[in-house]
């Protein structure tokens, strides 16, 4: 019994709880004091969105090694079948029940479109899915009567929040951290690394091929509905091409295959681009060059394949401790 | 009592007859080689006995618990799950992934736990790990590298990568372990080595071996019997004394004798 409280309670767990509830515990009294205005509230919201899309695009490309370039129009269906289900029913749990139902749809478009393409590999699958996203797009265009057309969908009331930001971010990431921790996660991984060798391993490939995609596109959802819900406005052209490679940007530029990286990656980018309003006319050729620059020193991106662990603050710790020592 | 059957596999590329009508036969607990020159088909039956291509002709026969199993046409997983493990002529380990995923890896298809579980991690994800775990580590010190279990598999001597890579096929817990050139690129010691570790895992794991081999001095030193195959047909399947004279096989190593031309 003793044993299994230990296995339970690992220490590691409850070292994440306390981080991620001091992380929440600050911004909520920052917002309170309005260090973090409103202006800066957007921003967060813009990290935590991102953060979602690029972890969970890493688990379909870094980590499953699957070249995706259709997030952004998973992203569109969640926004949309929130929007829609809020602008509705106006209350807190129609906007629960759209958050779970946009993903759930993502998730649905994302096995469809996954079990046919994802046969595919390399540039083939990025162009397959490129057009699938532009296929989203256009349909929500087209889908005047619902989605408003190209003009999209405005004053959807707004549910989202710092702790409902929070809590799906911190849980999309959990969530996404624990798979890939677990012999199923570790069997996408090994499709990465090598799809031929995991099949003759036993591993049925297109099986987890398709689940990675479909749970990436299930998380895509989520954000989309996070998105829509707090941006109170919405249109096709959001979710274009453009926005996919956003999202790729963040991923590549965090590290394939770092959940950690995605999530540094997202927050320092956010930063960046905020930091460069004040050059407005210069902006986006300032971003790109940094982009430029940090991809010619780091191309692996930031944490490469690496994670973040506790284990590396210790061994940092002891670094110093023995330095001293000296 | 045979294991493995397989009759009349016949694999073409286009024109090319790869492998024409092979007939081989495993016994249970059998340790057999399978030899030819360059290009003669040996992987390429291999990659026909694990489903990485579908026979143009002929029949897997699988006995397990005395039934019969048909393996052509399967996926390479299925395959591997019915039972025959194999291991590749140029390593395809994991090589990003450490020495304990890899072997890992092979073992997923006997984790018990669903997607739920490895969502959040609940207490039959906890017990599963333990038993995957220990498993490995056995596994590992088995073959002598659970000292290395956190490195990464691009970073053992090449010995070693040969050998985790015999360990990954046996964490699949095979009945017959399909081996494909294991000594190439290893010296006259490390073969040796090799030879006496593939003998004691046959003990070990009770298996039945097909093996594939270039190095004359281990297939002919620890095989019991031996497949001679040329031009994708066999033109032999002799012990390994009765192979050493067979005039065929000189002939097809060697080219025909000058004074029949």
């Amino acid at each position: 019994m003793r044993n299994r409280l230990k296995t339970l309670i690992n220490p590691n767990i409850i070292i994440r709880i306390i981080s991620l509830a001091l992380a929440f515990t600050v911004v909520q009294v920052l917002i309170s004091v309005n260090v973090i205005n409103s202006y800066l509230q957007i921003t967060l919201a813009t990290i935590c969105i991102n953060i979602i899309l690029a972890v969970s695009l890493n688990l379909i490309t870094g980590f499953t090694g699957q070249f995706s370039l259709g997030h952004a129009g998973f992203m569109s269906i969640g926004a949309y079948t929130c929007a829609i289900i809020t602008m509705r029913y106006g209350t807190l749990w129609s906007f629960i029940l759209g958050v779970f139902l946009g993903a759930l749809l993502a998730a649905l478009v994302g096995f469809l479109v996954g079990l046919p393409t994802l046969r595919l590999q390399g540039d083939y699958l990025a162009i397959a899915t490129l057009g699938m996203s532009e296929i989203i797009r256009v349909v929500f265009v087209n889908l005047d009567v619902i989605t408003n057309g190209a003009a999209g969908l405005s004053d959807i009331p707004q549910f989202v929040n710092w702790i409902w930001l929070f809590v799906f971010t911190a849980g999309v990431v959990w969530v996404i951290a624990n798979f890939l921790n677990s012999s199923h996660g570790r069997a996408c991984i090994s499709i990465r690394e090598d799809e031929i060798a995991s099949s003759a391993m036993g591993i049925n490939t297109t099986r987890y091929k398709v689940m990675a995609f479909t749970f990436g596109a299930f998380c895509a959802g989520i954000a989309g509905a996070m998105y829509s819900s707090y941006f109170y406005v919405i249109k096709p052209d959001l979710f274009g091409f453009l926005k996919s490679i956003d999202i790729l940007v963040i991923v590549v530029f965090g590290g394939l295959g770092s959940i950690t990286g995605s999530v540094l990656a997202a927050v320092l980018l956010a930063i960046m681009s905020t930091f460069l309003q004040a050059f407005s006319e210069i902006r986006m050729i300032l971003y790109a060059v940094l982009l430029v620059a940090i991809m010619i020193f780091r191309p692996q991106g930031l944490m490469g394949s690496k994670e973040i662990t506790i284990g590396m603050f210790n061994k940092l710790g002891n670094m110093f401790s023995s330095k001293k020592e000296v | 009592m045979p294991i493995l059957k397989v009759e009349k596999l016949t694999k073409s590329f286009g024109g090319l007859m790869a492998v024409h009508n092979v007939d081989i036969e495993l016994e249970e607990g059998e340790l057999v080689g399978l030899i030819g020159p360059n290009g003669a088909g040996k992987t390429t039956v291999f990659n026909l006995l694990t489903g990485f291509y579908p026979p143009t002709k002929g029949e897997i026969i699988l006995y397990k618990n005395g039934k019969e199993k048909h393996l052509q046409g399967l996926k390479p997983d299925i395959i591997c799950k019915e039972g025959l493990a194999r291991t590749f002529q140029n390593i395809r380990l994991f090589k990003d992934l450490s020495v304990l995923d890899n072997v890992r890896i092979a073992m997923h298809k006997n984790v018990k736990y669903g997607l739920v579980s490895s969502f959040f991690h609940l207490p039959s994800y906890i017990r599963e790990e333990r038993k995957l775990y220990d498993a490995s580590m056995e596994l590992l010190s088995i073959m002598k590298l659970d000292h290395k279990k956190d490195e990464f598999a691009r970073n053992l001597p090449y010995g070693e990568q040969r050998c985790l890579e015999i360990a990954r096929a046996l964490a699949t817990n095979p009945s017959i372990l399909l081996l494909d050139e294991p000594a190439a690129g290893m010296n006259p010691a490390e073969t040796a080595m090799l030879s006496d570790l593939i003998c004691w895992i046959r003990e070990k794991f009770k298996l039945t071996i097909l093996l594939i081999e270039h190095d004359m001095s281990l297939v002919m030193k620890i095989c019991e019997r031996i497949y001679v195959l040329d031009y994708g047909m066999v033109i032999a399947n002799e012990t390994p004394e009765l192979i050493k004279s067979n005039k065929r096989v000189i002939e097809a190593y060697l080219g025909e004798d000058v004074s029949d031309a």
